[in-house]
């Protein structure tokens, strides 16, 4: 103990924490001074510092781990505030704890260094993939308390008939992992010991908040998709209707298709007549339509018909996922499935604790 | 979509170097496909304000596979909203001037240093505008242009990729307005395909990638005329050529919006095909120096065409003395050439690969553009009214030789013949200060044996062998060379039993011989001489036009009546003869049966090149190995 797993990605670190609920009389007795604080101050609280956040929803309680009863707390805060995450650990003395943190993420590299000189603390560095897939056979295997991991939509175009409903994840194999963070891989998952990355793409989720932070002055991610959700993207886009007139029939392009994403931006007018909310969706339909377009693409050449899209992006983006949902089967006519995962991007935190225990 | 696929197919089957690849640190950068005779099937990704990837299998059958909405539209709005810059040239200026890694995060940003954990270089991108959310500081409009020029061109290049693997493409050709030539934008779009496809998908652009939907229209249009069962060529008068200059160099020129860009094509009156002698048509480049690729050859001949201007001026002028506005014309002419000479100077790949043959052509349209389609008429009419007077004094000193001798002595005469090339400066030169100079004189000044390339123990060797069964001769210059070079070789061919294909040009060129013209000198020639008279009325002597108006020859385009003949006779022989059409083309040319190709070098820089000098003789006579 303790039991961290750290996920250093490009704009969010992702912190699991396994809180022992089990601990004998005699153990509370030999625990560490510094071991308790650390314990009290990440279950008491649900915020750290000003940009930490734990997801309470996303508590996995009376896990079974190692032999262990606890808890798995979900934490998250930005890369940027990396240095007050390393500074804290100095001041709380981690380091006299000799335990070993085990990260992933391209932080975990970049910020070896810093760890052991500011925080005298030990990396041990994961390969992110690995963790990834090993963190989400995982959390599937044991659930959501009680509840299934994963789960797909019905009905994703109708706002009002849509539903989340769960899917039973019984034939994992072959999988095609989508995971949507800064920038996006997408994996082919054949077994749990055999996945190869078969592509990315740089338009993510850190182009998505990055562009609308560019055009509408937004600050947080939240408020991004806050203005998204009130906004029309086919103000700012053209579509097939605006240049057919219709449908394309010869190729089978629905009026309703986006042909030329901000393409209606082209026109001074037209510039001057959208809303920075309309900015703000258009930016979340091109980047959420491109990433459904090449996990198509990658399905098919791949032969893989089941599409799991995991990462931060999708964090409180129904939105997104729904247009994923939707889109994924609209062009794949119903032969591709789109799924989704209740702990989106902290796979790869869970499976650099796996890591540190060494469970398979 | 069918009109685009329509215009594409004819671009790539009209125009030579349509196609080309964009290698960004080769020198040069541009590399030009020669047409595959077979083009289908290919991938087409067409890129306007979306992005619509087609799969061509033949000229009827294609098919709509998919498509982007992020394209140029995308780059232009956003690039709008972004940066307030209003014009899409403009846009691609600022991204020219770009550093994007200020903007868009790299995995280097994510790893710290160049660690490749992924199997990915750190300098990737790994967010495009990742780093813009950080929004504590303004960024330029050069970055975000540049990253936002990558971002797009990264997404195309991978989709083209993953819909060419899904359809086992190889060759994926971008059109629309987009990509303009515009350096920055093929070589990210190229470094992308060459990336998602680790190297086995090339990425082809189109020099008239704009105007494939409109020639598909006028296509459609002209259905009933059957276009497509004529041959095009580009009018290099009437075009202007690929203005690919980085934007540094000509920023004016980019700016401009009230000038366009033009593409001319010809229509050709008779359709080309490929001769059926060459060894394998899919890999016949005819050129045989790519100026495009050979700076010190480049700087030579543009210097050689735009000194011997004035001359051609001079004599365009000459040749329309009853012509009032002959001068006015003959200098817009000069202007007009000049002109593309300078183009050329600056972007040499503006028309496709720069060679001589181009330059020579180009000359040539310009001319006809200003009406003078043939300023040596009066000359080829008087030189071909002398050399007929002196044709049979010239046969009866050859009769009276013997075998042996005959046969040198007619090699002679084709090569002393082709001395008398008004194109060549060196000649022209002697032609005009000394009006005497004739054929015996040439012959004298011929280098002596072993001549710069010489197989002629070989050819003489095959002669006493069995005849051939048909020869196909192609004809350079009227005069001389045609009437006491030409004629007594093929008069000594039919003699032996061998058939004959005179091929001349279908339009004039220089002081070249046209098909026209060959008839009328036959005929003259068979009043005074019972071999020819008798070979032309048995058909065994045939007259044909090569389809081609240039100096030099291109086999992949020749008359298709010129092809059925060569078939039909079985011609096993192929005699080139001339500068322009053995030594600047053709020189390199592997064909199916025996060949033989002459010429006299009448340029002291290329004679040098070749490790000669001035009026260096080339004998190449060749047989396809077996």
């Amino acid at each position: 103990f303790p039991w961290f797993g750290l996920d250093i990605g490009g704009t969010l670190v992702k912190l699991v924490y396994f809180e022992p609920k089990d601990i004998t009389a005699e153990e509370e007795e030999e625990e560490v001074e510094s071991l308790k604080s650390i314990r009290k101050y990440l279950t008491s609280n649900v915020a750290y510092g000003s940009t930490g956040i734990r997801d309470v929803h996303l508590e996995l309680k009376n896990l079974t781990l190692c032999g262990r009863k606890g808890n798995l707390h979900f934490i998250r805060f930005p890369t940027h505030d990396m240095p007050a995450f390393i500074q804290m650990g100095r001041d709380k003395n981690f380091s006299s704890l000799h335990t070993v943190f085990c990260a992933t993420g391209g932080g975990a590299y970049k910020f070896e260094k810093d760890f052991l000189t500011i925080g005298d603390l030990q990396l041990c560095k994961l390969d992110e993939l690995d963790c990834l897939v090993k963190g989400i056979l995982y959390i599937d295997s044991v659930g959501f308390n009680g509840r299934s991991q994963c789960y797909y939509f019905e009905n994703p175009a109708d706002a009002e008939k849509c539903q989340k409903l769960p899917f039973d994840l019984k034939n994992p194999y072959p999988l095609l992992l989508v995971n949507i963070g800064s920038g996006v891989s997408i994996l082919a998952v054949y077994s749990k010991d055999n996945y190869k990355r078969v592509t990315g793409t740089s338009l993510g989720g850190g182009t998505f908040f990055g562009l609308c932070c560019l055009l509408t002055g937004c600050t947080t991610f939240e408020e991004a998709l806050e203005m998204a959700s009130r906004g029309d993207s086919t103000k700012v886009d053209k579509l097939v209707r605006d240049i057919y007139g219709g449908d394309y029939e010869r190729f089978g392009l629905p009026g309703w298709a986006v042909a030329s994403s901000f393409g209606n931006m082209m026109s001074k007018e037209k510039r001057e007549a959208v809303s920075k909310e309309d900015l703000a969706r258009a930016t979340l339909i091109t980047i959420t339509n491109n990433i459904g377009s090449i996990a198509r693409m990658c399905a098919l050449n791949e032969n893989i018909n089941q599409v799991v899209f995991v990462g931060n992006f999708l964090r409180i983006n129904t939105i997104a996922m729904r247009l994923l949902a939707y889109a994924l089967d609209y062009w794949s006519k119903g032969q591709l499935k789109a799924l989704f995962s209740e702990h989106e991007g902290y796979f790869g935190a869970v499976g650099a604790l796996l890591e540190l225990l060494k469970i398979p | 979509m069918t009109c685009l696929i329509k215009g594409c197919n004819f671009v790539l089957k009209n125009i030579p170097h349509e196609a080309f690849a964009y290698q960004k640190d080769s020198d040069p950068e541009f590399r030009f496909q020669t047409n595959h005779p077979n083009i289908f099937p290919y991938l087409l990704v067409n890129i306007g304000s979306g992005v619509s990837i087609v799969k061509v299998e033949t000229e009827d059958r294609f098919e709509w596979i998919g498509g982007s909405s992020i394209g140029g539209g995308t780059f232009w709005g956003l690039g709008a909203l972004l940066t307030k810059t209003k014009k899409f040239d403009e846009l691609l200026h600022l991204a020219s001037k770009g550093q994007h890694r200020n903007v868009d995060m790299l995995v280097q940003d994510i790893y710290g240093g160049a660690h490749q954990t992924l199997g990915l270089g750190g300098s990737l991108i790994a967010s495009s505008f990742g780093k813009s959310a950080m929004a504590d500081r303004e960024f330029s409009k050069e970055d975000m242009a540049k990253s936002l020029l990558h971002m797009i061109s990264n997404d195309i290049g991978q989709l083209a990729c993953l819909y060419a693997r899904l359809h086992a493409l190889d060759r994926v050709y971008f059109g629309g307005f987009f990509i303009r030539g515009h350096p920055v934008t093929m070589r990210t779009i190229t470094y992308s395909i060459n990336f998602f496809s680790k190297g086995e998908v090339q990425a082809l652009f189109l020099r008239h990638e704009g105007y494939l939907g409109a020639i598909g229209a006028f296509l459609k249009g002209a259905e009933q005329d059957n276009p497509n069962q004529y041959s095009w060529g580009e009018n290099y008068a009437g075009s202007s050529g690929l203005m690919s200059s980085s934007p540094e160099l000509c920023p004016t020129q980019r700016a401009r919006s009230g000038t366009f860009d033009l593409l001319e094509m010809d229509r050709l009156e008779r359709p080309l095909v490929n001769l059926p002698l060459l060894l394998d048509p899919s890999s016949y480049v005819p050129d045989t120096v790519d100026l495009t690729d050979d700076a010190p050859a480049r700087k030579y001949w543009l210097t050689c065409f735009e000194e011997a201007l004035d001359g051609v001026v001079k004599r365009a002028v000459a040749s329309q003395p009853g012509s009032a506005d002959a001068a006015e014309r003959a200098e817009k002419f000069r202007q007009k050439y000049w002109g593309k000479l300078q183009t050329l100077r600056h972007q040499p790949f503006a028309y496709g690969t720069l060679t001589v043959r181009s330059l020579l052509d180009t000359r040539e349209h310009c001319l006809n553009e200003f009406n003078f389609p043939d300023p040596y008429s009066k000359v080829k009419q008087k030189e071909n009214g002398v050399a007929l007077k002196c044709f049979p004094r010239v046969i009866r000193c050859l009769d009276a030789l013997g075998w042996e001798e005959r046969q040198l002595a007619l090699v002679k005469g084709l090569l002393a013949g082709n001395v008398f090339d008004w194109g060549a400066k060196a000649v022209s030169d002697v032609l005009e200060s000394d009006p005497q100079f004739g054929f015996e004189e040439a012959k004298t000044k011929l280098q002596e044996r072993p001549w710069l390339v010489d197989s002629y123990s070989k050819w003489l060797q095959r002669l006493k062998g069995p005849p051939h069964k048909c020869a196909l001769i192609f004809a350079d210059n009227s005069g001389v060379d045609v009437i006491l070079g030409v004629f007594p070789f093929v008069r000594e061919l039919l003699s032996r039993g061998t058939e004959v294909i005179l091929a001349c040009n279908s339009g004039p060129a220089l002081n070249d011989v046209t098909y026209c013209e060959s008839l009328i000198v036959a005929e003259r020639i068979a009043a005074m001489d019972p071999v020819v008279h008798s070979a032309l009325r048995e058909e065994r002597l045939l007259l044909t036009q090569t389809g081609s108006s240039s100096p030099c020859l291109d086999l992949s385009r020749l008359d298709k009546g010129l092809a059925v003949l060569v078939r039909e006779r079985g011609a096993d022989l192929v005699v080139i003869e001339g500068m322009g059409r053995a030594v600047h083309t053709n020189y390199h040319a592997a064909l199916r049966c025996e060949s033989l190709k002459l010429a006299v070098i009448k340029n002291s820089w290329l004679a040098e090149r070749l490790g000669g000098r001035l009026f260096s003789v080339i004998f190449k006579y060749e047989v396809p190995a077996e």
